[in-house]
């Protein structure tokens, strides 16, 4: 009989590598309990939280946590249902409508998590006789939709348009549909795609431009719309997609666009179509949060500054981080051993952040990386550097 | 050079030679992911960087077939043809 998990072997000792090297193992991190939006319980002690997404502090929003309690009250606690079947309750056609009109936008699909809002809007929009050109420090998910849609897949490089129009030159004569994929930030890096060059292009070689904006939303832009209106060129983004686990703290995705042919979307794409819907609770506690960022645009101002504050910060004690500033602020470090390493140090120091390993990396390089909060205080992100600072010295960077 | 597979093959072994942790010893049949050691993702970012020499893009999908420095020349060397 064949060995079913011979296949993991290689993954295997990789993995019994890296915990055989680490006090403890970084993959099964339990936060106890968060006591507020920054800081939660891990292993006893009082542990800063510097590695949520949960960029506005919302998971702890009163207002999200009454739209919750109340709903589960008097809906219950699940949907039992896809949304093409018994899954569509009225607070989930009231969310779309909302989303639509917070993005100006025509139409909106909710998805149960954002990784199946990139997997159904990708694998309904394009099919074998098309082409994706993916940025290629794309998500996990972007990837995993491009492979259920079975699309020629073509990769440009990270953030580069002149790499992007060259490959798009290349397919001039390619009679399908071409669909460019890129996100607002880079969730790795904390890099800002210049999605107004990417329009630009779109336009001139006939393609459509989809944008995840999942680390963007609610984060940039005047009103929170992400990085296609901090560079005014919503009107160029065909689809925009994005998740609620992160600037609106709780879980699901979207697609949102002004193309009419999206209402079949809900008919042919399987991530949809092929799951059960999110529970009304979390409808409910969605549509408040988004409300509550709506009505405190202060947030994103304090996310900035906050911003701001952590990436000059890890500068000045010599770490070397991403050159944009925004909410994820990643440290780059030289070899596993040493991310390791470090990253044990600031938790036993009472910092968390992620510890991100190659593949999931660009550059084959380890990356600590701390995703900022409004919710942070100036003495929290002053004390994270601080630890950072001790740690270095202490590894001799 | 890159007219032939062969042209290309030795083209793509001189660019790997200049990472030096790749094997001195390489050849044709050399296996990319088990002889030099290359992940998924090194696999894909040295493919790109074959490309632009050439000019052509390879679809993900047909990487998924290619074993050795030989199969990837005669892969591009079909979608140079192609795209001629």
């Amino acid at each position: 009989m064949t060995d079913i998990f011979a296949k993991h072997a290689g993954l295997r000792e990789a993995y019994e590598g890296l915990t055989a090297a680490s006090p403890r193992n970084p993959f099964e991190v339990v936060i106890e309990r968060p006591i507020s939006a920054s800081v939660g319980i891990i292993e006893g002690r009082e542990t800063l939280l510097f590695g949520t997404n949960n960029y506005l502090g919302l998971s702890q929003s009163k207002k999200a946590i009454e739209a919750a309690v109340e709903t589960a009250e008097t809906m219950g606690v699940g949907t039992t249902g896809s949304r093409i079947a018994n899954g569509t309750f009225g607070l989930h056609r009231k969310l779309e409508a909302k989303l639509a009109e917070f993005f100006r936008r025509k139409h909106c699909m909710v998805f149960s998590t954002g990784y199946q809002a990139n997997l159904g809007t990708i694998s309904a929009l394009v099919n074998k006789d098309d082409v994706l050109l993916l940025d290629a420090d794309s998500h996990a998910s972007i990837y995993d939709g491009a492979k259920l849609s079975g699309a020629q897949v073509i990769r440009f490089r990270h953030n580069d348009p002149v790499d992007l129009e060259k490959r798009l030159a290349r397919l001039k004569d390619h009679p399908g549909a071409k669909l460019i994929v890129a996100e607002g930030i880079y969730s790795m890096t904390g890099n800002v795609a210049p999605l107004d060059k990417f329009v630009d292009i779109k336009t001139r070689h006939g393609a459509y431009l989809m944008a995840d904006e999942a680390h963007s939303f609610g984060v940039l832009g005047d009103h929170g719309r992400g990085v296609a209106e901090m560079q005014g060129c919503e009107d160029g983004i065909d689809f925009v997609v994005g998740t609620f686990s992160k600037s609106l703290g709780t879980v699901g995705g979207y697609c949102v666009t002004d193309h009419d042919g999206v209402d079949l979307m809900r008919l042919c794409s399987r991530p949809y179509m092929f799951t059960a819907s999110l529970p009304p609770e979390i409808i409910a506690a969605t549509m408040a949060a988004l409300e509550d960022m709506q009505e405190r645009p202060e947030l994103r101002i304090k996310l900035q500054d906050n911003a701001a504050r952590l990436h000059a910060g890890l500068q000045k004690v010599g770490l070397k981080t991403g050159e944009h500033v925004s909410p994820v602020v990643a440290v780059t470090l030289e070899t596993v051993d040493q991310a390791v390493g470090f990253w044990n140090a600031l938790l036993e120091n009472g910092v968390y952040v992620n510890l991100s390993l190659p593949p999931a990396t660009p550059d084959n390089r380890p990356l600590l990386r701390c995703s900022v909060m409004a919710a942070h205080s100036p003495e929290e992100i002053d004390r994270a550097v601080a630890v950072f600072g001790e740690v270095a010295r202490h590894f001799g960077l | 050079m890159t007219d032939s597979v062969a042209g290309i093959s030795g083209m793509i072994i001189e660019k790997l030679l200049a990472n030096p942790k790749v094997p001195r010893d390489i050849d044709g049949n050399s296996k990319i992911v088990e002889d030099l050691a290359f992940d998924s993702l090194a696999v894909m970012n040295f493919v790109m960087e074959i490309e632009d020499e050439l000019d052509v893009s390879v679809p993900l999908d047909k990487l998924a077939d290619i074993r050795t420095i030989n199969d990837l020349a005669a892969c591009l060397h079909t979608l140079k043809v192609a795209h001629a």
